[in-house]
């Protein structure tokens, strides 16, 4: 029943809750979707076993009039979040075959809500990369490809394993993160949804740490309505981690489709940058005028420190990076690559187990962090992401929300950005802003470029103001029409 | 530069990262270039801004200071590289 796998996660549980098919027959539709995509490497280990288990129990439980939010609905979950049992890495060597005992609180809301767990989805080793390039499972590949061509895109990243496994139908949505972009650039390049929510809004509890002031878990969904029902299962309150927001979770589906007549609506001029193609500038344009069409007022907006975001944030997350990952020493779990004393084994094993990527910046950030440097290095960029804040807070006293591209480029080929670390970094530089001020950010598809890959649509909100986003980006999706999937070559 | 491969030797041991001779002089030139493109920052005034240390304007929460998990060494070990007899087996500490 290959077309159980074409619905959305909205039709698939309306569809369980009439009775036409069970949590059984959808979750096997996907466990043989993703048996037959292996060629992407979306995922880096797959748990049929347990999700024909969860779909039987889920079917239980709706027998009984006791289903949940998302009873019986098979989803793909990052490998950076922990799971109970089964193995979690970061996609990186160091973790080995780290199995937890214990499940992050994110994921621990899905079950709650009857979620199905199909497996574990790849990504850039620790989150660090725009490609996913640099996992150690070996990159994801993007299921669109040039119209008429046959060269392997980069799905983006980090989270680009969710993200292909959305677009090509091999869950009905997955779990993602973003630290500088993570979420929405992967959404943008493979033509699905992606939001991230306010820092906060979702416990950081058991998901590995990158940049802990940054970090924050969303959704990756097909469609807006979709990525809202998700958002609110995945998000609340958890004391176990103190910087979790005591604020009530929103019913966020019930903000899609509200009209957005009067809703003012700001365009940053300085995201207008050097070199970024006329097709992504034209659909910035369709955009804004879709939007005054939805009845939005469209407002020019200054947010003069953007420039700045980028840079400030490789000082930040690096350095940041560094700290959390001081405690992958080989001595309580993962790899340990013995030396002749304990300094060597150390560093035999830091050597050995993380990647390039990884070492680049934990070495950035121990620079950064490293006396005589810190004044210039860390506490500047600190200084500039309060100037980057202030600028969102002057903005958000004129609009509601921003309209931005969401990434400078469409998906680009494996290998082509690789050996340019400052290359790669700019692929953020549209989205590191929110993460940088803590801010709501949302991935709408919203067209096609010349070669037939998807383009993305930002929005940028108040914070805690997720429900605004999901009105806007209703009335995107809407207007945008946009039908296109990846022709299946796989 | 801003790194030379004396500078990336002494950050590599304070990271514990064993880096090989070789490797030093190439990954100074790259994060050489990093810091080089990060130096932008200085044309930002900052005179007087106090430093943005939390993304959410929210105060730590306190709570009791009483046991809330734990007492479960076997799950502590689960994951061990070497174990012995319910410890952590660890190369040699003190010479």
């Amino acid at each position: 029943m290959s077309e159980l796998t074409e619905l959305t996660l909205k039709d698939a549980l309306d569809g369980l809750a009439a009775g036409r098919f069970s949590s059984e027959e959808l979750t096997r539709a996907h466990v043989e979707a993703v048996e037959a995509a292996r060629e992407l490497n979306a995922y880096v280990l797959e748990t049929p076993e347990r999700a024909l288990e969860m779909a039987k129990a889920s079917d239980g439980r709706r027998a009984r009039g006791e289903a949940g939010r998302l009873d019986g609905a098979p989803l793909g979950i990052k490998d950076l979040f922990c799971t109970e049992g089964v193995r979690s890495t970061a996609c990186s060597k160091i973790l080995g075959n780290f199995t937890p005992t214990y499940e992050s609180s994110v994921t621990a809301n899905l079950w709650r809500d009857g979620a199905v767990m199909l497996g574990k989805l790849n990504m850039d080793e620790f989150a660090m990369g725009s490609s996913n390039e640099t996992s150690a499972f070996g990159p994801v590949v993007n299921p669109w490809r040039i119209e008429g061509g046959n060269g392997k895109l980069t799905p983006g990243g980090s989270s680009g394993g969710s993200a292909a496994a959305v677009a090509a139908q091999l869950c009905l949505g997955a779990t993602a993160t973003d630290t500088g972009g993570s979420i929405r650039q992967p959404a943008a390049f493979t033509g699905t949804v992606g939001i991230k929510p306010t820092y906060g809004r979702c416990s950081r509890w058991g998901i590995v740490a990158f940049a802990s002031s940054l970090d924050q878990a969303g959704p990756i969904a097909r469609t807006v309505e979709d990525a809202a029902i998700l958002l609110t299962s995945m998000a609340g309150h958890d004391p176990k981690d103190s910087t979790s927001l005591p604020v009530e979770t929103p019913d966020f589906a019930s903000f899609c489709g509200k009209s957005v007549k009067g809703l003012r609506v700001g365009i940053p001029k300085e995201y207008r940058v050097d070199g970024m193609p006329a097709e992504i500038e034209a659909l910035w344009q369709q955009g804004i005028n879709w939007l005054k069409d939805a009845g939005c007022e469209i407002v020019e907006v200054s947010l003069p420190h953007t420039k700045y975001a980028l840079p400030a944030y490789y000082i930040v997350a690096p350095a940041e990076a560094s700290s959390n990952l001081a405690r992958y020493d080989g001595m309580r779990y993962g790899l340990r690559v013995d030396g002749a004393n304990l300094t060597e084994t150390y560093e035999n094993t830091r050597a050995e187990g993380f990647g390039a990527e990884v070492k680049r910046r934990i070495l950035i950030g121990t620079y950064v962090l490293s006396a005589g440097y810190y004044d210039a290095y860390y506490l500047k960029a600190q200084k500039v992401r309060r100037r980057i804040a202030d600028d969102f807070d002057q903005a958000f006293e004129k609009v509601d929300a921003l309209l931005t591209p969401t990434a400078p480029s469409a998906a680009f080929a494996l290998g082509e950005k690789s050996d340019d670390p400052v290359a790669m970094y700019l692929n953020d530089i549209f989205t590191v802003t929110v993460n940088l001020a803590g801010l709501p950010g949302m991935s709408i598809p919203a067209g096609l470029d010349a070669n037939g890959l998807p383009l993305g649509l930002q929005l940028i909100g108040k914070a805690l103001d997720e429900g605004t986003l999901f009105s806007i980006g209703s009335a995107v999706e809407k207007a945008a029409a946009f039908k296109a999937r990846p022709q299946k070559w796989w | 530069m801003a790194i030379d491969a004396a500078t990336v030797k002494k950050v590599a041991r304070l990271a514990r990262i064993a880096e090989p001779d070789d490797k030093l002089e190439p990954l100074a030139r790259e994060l050489s270039g990093i810091l080089d493109w990060i130096e932008q920052l200085n044309e930002v005034d900052t005179d007087g801004v106090a430093p943005m240390t939390s993304a959410v304007a929210a105060s730590l929460p306190m709570r009791d200071d009483v046991v809330t998990d734990g007492g479960d060494p076997a799950k502590v070990l689960a994951n061990a590289p070497k174990t012995e007899r319910g410890f952590f087996v660890v190369p040699k500490v003190v010479e």
